[in-house]
């Protein structure tokens, strides 16, 4: 018996020790096992969100395949973890995900507090309200005494506390932790209002009994910049991240499409050539082939791209570019230059 | 037979002693553990400094920022993570101690049910019994929940429950609210006196009919102390007490229609939800607890009784029920404490118990060891707690050898 709880005893402490031992190395992690592990959310139409086949779609998913693409030259080296709100900063701690791309706004406390780096935005958001239309509500600040249906540790859940404390108006939070939770809870008519960000309302309000009955109100009450998160202490692979974004970004504005890549490799403009990894050694520096940039968007597309197959106005979600257009075109999408 | 002794203490090595071995057996597993403990701890420290995560408890003391719907305490957004955690824990204890409370009177009256002579009353209990501890609590939960909001009448409109006194639409339950005004302590401390003679009588009672035979009307006199002194009291000094009703506007704009919040009082449908699930489930299996205590009591216990020519209830509240408690306590011990632990389940339906608000200031912070110390630490006093008082009612009511 004493031999069998020592033995017991010994083999706990070497799996601690075993513990300790993790590197910081993401990327060759990611090399070694041959998949990037992407923490996204557990269903957000346009975002992150598994169809009836199981396989993930969305902007922030397509980040997650972008980075795979630039790795491996194959966009479908991604594993998914679906995460609440709650447990996504811990998952990317703990190194159980290796980026966090699940619409999570950048804010201080979590760059700066939490051990983590957001590496962009990939879509700028603001807060929002939706209503019933039969509460013939035009403005948010009609809101005071309602019953306001949110996400747990969300910044959403902030913004309406200070909204409504600026405003001196009285309200009742009832906040779920999963984002179907909120949307049952307001469909069943729990709470009046329904707050995320704006792109939220709209992706869930094609979760709605009714969409029709339902509007979205036009105050935008904060600024939700959302990016991929990763580990801090890892520049490598901060690196890496961030330049997926923008080597994105790059393409859409140099006119690079995923179907006129092949083209595009013999243009004479040497933007594109850069970019396209016939002329330097960018790729190499981040640690992967020069070819980085060809393979993300041959196999994702280009930011603009991704943008309107996702979210654009042909999909149900029918959001224009507005502020994420280029910067060229009237957004506040601007990606520092590949040279 | 000393010789015996000597020669087998000169031939067993030390490292053959049993008793030396045990000891050092012992130590080794002790100080390996030990070791572990503390790598746990240290690589825990080691890495949090590493990857740049702030730590420590500071946090408890800055502004929360955010909203909860039910606060026992003083509480807004201004208020700290401390409070809020406070506010959480108190949520919690509400829930649990009036769950503990309905559960332990509904789960003896289906226990006592399910005993009964007549088929149909004890297959009522039977089948409550079943189906309520065979259906995973956090489904039950989400169905009262969903129940709830599916069938009562939205925000503008109320469904009454008891007239004048509690109506009920999908905001929860309105009902009015006693303001206790200045001097109102004094009718509390009447109570408390009330309850305190009302102990004394009925020992000064019990010891008299012992000594004398002659019975006093105990039931009367605490009814007297506890309800009657505490009323007489609460009159002489002038009624502090204030009602606040609840307001019902059923004009002007939409949102503004319906219950106005901060008049009155209000339980949530969060905290209706939880508590009917919590009590109906946790009641199924003190049901059994108590048919499994009433039925330890050997019949012969009750014939005896009957053939000393005391009535049935006599029988049961003397005899049966005083010696089935002893049974019953230390399981019943247990089922309060999973009460309280399943209260946690309560994160499901947005109640803001301290699963809940800890799990809002876990992401906010980003603290998450923390928080989680602090939540197990809570919950493990709570359970404690359930349990030394529940250990000190067993003692009192086990068996007495005289």
């Amino acid at each position: 018996m004493t031999r069998k709880l020592l033995s017991l005893a010994l083999g706990a402490a070497v799996s601690v020790a075993a513990v300790s031992a993790a590197s910081a190395a993401t990327l060759d992690d990611v090399k070694s096992k041959g998949h990037v592990q992407c923490g996204v959310s557990q269903g957000l139409p346009g975002f992150s969100n598994p169809d009836d086949k199981g396989n993930w779609t969305g902007l922030d998913v397509d980040v997650c395949r972008a980075l795979a693409a630039a790795i491996f030259g194959d966009a479908s080296k991604v594993k998914y973890t679906p995460l609440s709100a709650k447990e996504r900063f811990t998952a990317l701690q703990s190194g159980e995900v290796d980026l966090l791309s699940r619409n999570t706004t950048w804010t201080m406390t979590r760059d700066t507090a939490l051990g983590l780096n957001f590496a962009g935005v990939n879509y700028y958001d603001g807060q929002g309200f939706m209503v019933r239309k039969s509460l013939g509500v035009t403005s948010a600040l009609q809101l005071g005494g309602a019953a306001v249906c949110t996400n747990t540790g969300t910044t959403t859940e902030l913004n309406v506390a200070d909204y409504f404390r600026a405003n001196k108006m009285q309200y009742e939070v009832v906040a779920f932790e999963k984002a179907d939770e909120v949307v049952g809870a307001y469909d069943k008519g729990r709470c009046d209002v329904y707050t995320t960000d704006a792109s939220g309302l709209y992706a869930q309000r094609l979760k709605l009994s009714n969409p029709d009955e339902h509007v979205v109100l036009p105050e935008i009450i904060s600024k939700e910049p959302l990016g991929p998160v990763v580990r801090q202490g890892d520049d490598q692979w901060f690196n890496l991240v961030k330049w997926t974004l923008f080597a994105m970004v790059n393409a859409e504005e140099l006119g690079v499409t995923s179907k006129n890549v092949d083209e595009m490799k013999g243009s004479n403009n040497p933007g594109i050539k850069r970019l396209l990894g016939v002329e330097g050694n960018f790729g190499e520096n981040l640690g992967v082939s020069n070819e980085w940039a060809y393979n993300i968007i041959k196999s994702v597309g280009n930011y603009g791209e991704t943008f309107d197959a996702n979210v654009g106005p042909n999909t149900p979600l029918g959001i224009s570019r507005g502020v994420n257009g280029l910067w060229s075109k009237g957004g506040i999408m601007y990606a520092p230059p590949i040279r | 037979m000393s010789s015996a002794t000597d020669v087998s203490e000169a031939k067993v090595p030390m490292w053959n002693d049993p008793r030396v071995r045990a000891i050092v057996s012992q130590t080794i597993l002790v100080i390996v553990l030990i070791w572990a403990g503390w790598s746990i701890v240290d690589n825990t420290i080691h890495n949090l400094e590493q990857r740049k995560i702030a730590s420590g408890f500071g946090f408890l003391g800055t502004t929360a920022g955010f909203g909860i719907n039910q606060t026992l305490v003083d509480y807004n957004e201004a208020s700290s993570y401390g409070t809020a955690f406070i506010v959480g824990l108190l949520n919690t204890l509400l829930l649990a101690f009036i769950g503990c409370i309905l559960a332990t009177f509904l789960g003896f009256l289906m226990g006592v049910m399910r005993l009964s002579r007549n088929w149909l009353i004890a297959k009522i209990a039977t089948v409550y019994v079943e189906v309520m501890r065979n259906i995973p609590l956090l489904l039950q939960i989400l169905v009262w929940y969903a129940l709830l909001l599916e069938t009562v009448p939205d925000k503008r409109g109320a469904f009454t429950l008891i007239p004048g006194l509690m109506d009920i639409n999908k905001t929860g339950i309105w009902m009015p609210q006693p303001i206790p005004e200045p001097g109102f302590w004094m009718t509390a401390l009447a109570f408390l006196i009330g309850i305190a003679a009302a102990v004394y009588t009925a020992k000064w009672a019990k010891k008299r009919q012992e000594d004398t035979g002659e019975q006093f009307p105990v039931m009367a006199a605490t009814a007297g102390w506890v309800i009657g002194f505490p009323a007489i009291v609460f009159l002489i000094t002038g009624m502090p007490l204030m009602i606040e009703w609840p307001v019902f506007v059923e004009t002007g704009p939409m949102l503004r229609r319906g219950y106005q919040q901060g008049e009155g009082m209000v339980l949530n449908p969060e905290f209706v939800a939880m508590l009917i699930a919590l009590v109906t489930y946790t009641a199924g299996f003190i049901a059994e607890i108590v048919r499994a205590g009433i039925q330890a009591v050997s019949h012969g216990q009750t014939e005896a009784a009957g053939a000393l020519g005391l009535r049935r209830g006599a029988i049961l509240r003397l005899v049966v029920i005083p010696q089935a408690l002893r049974v019953i306590i230390p399981p019943l011990t247990s089922q309060y404490l999973n009460l309280t632990k399943n209260s946690s389940l309560a994160v499901a339906i947005a109640y803001m118990d301290l699963v809940a608000v800890g799990g809002i200031i876990l992401n906010q912070t980003g603290q998450a060891i923390e928080i989680i110390g602090l939540w197990m630490l809570i919950y493990l006093t709570i359970s404690l707690l359930t349990s030394a008082f529940m250990n000190w009612y067993n003692a009192k009511m086990a068996l007495v050898e005289r």
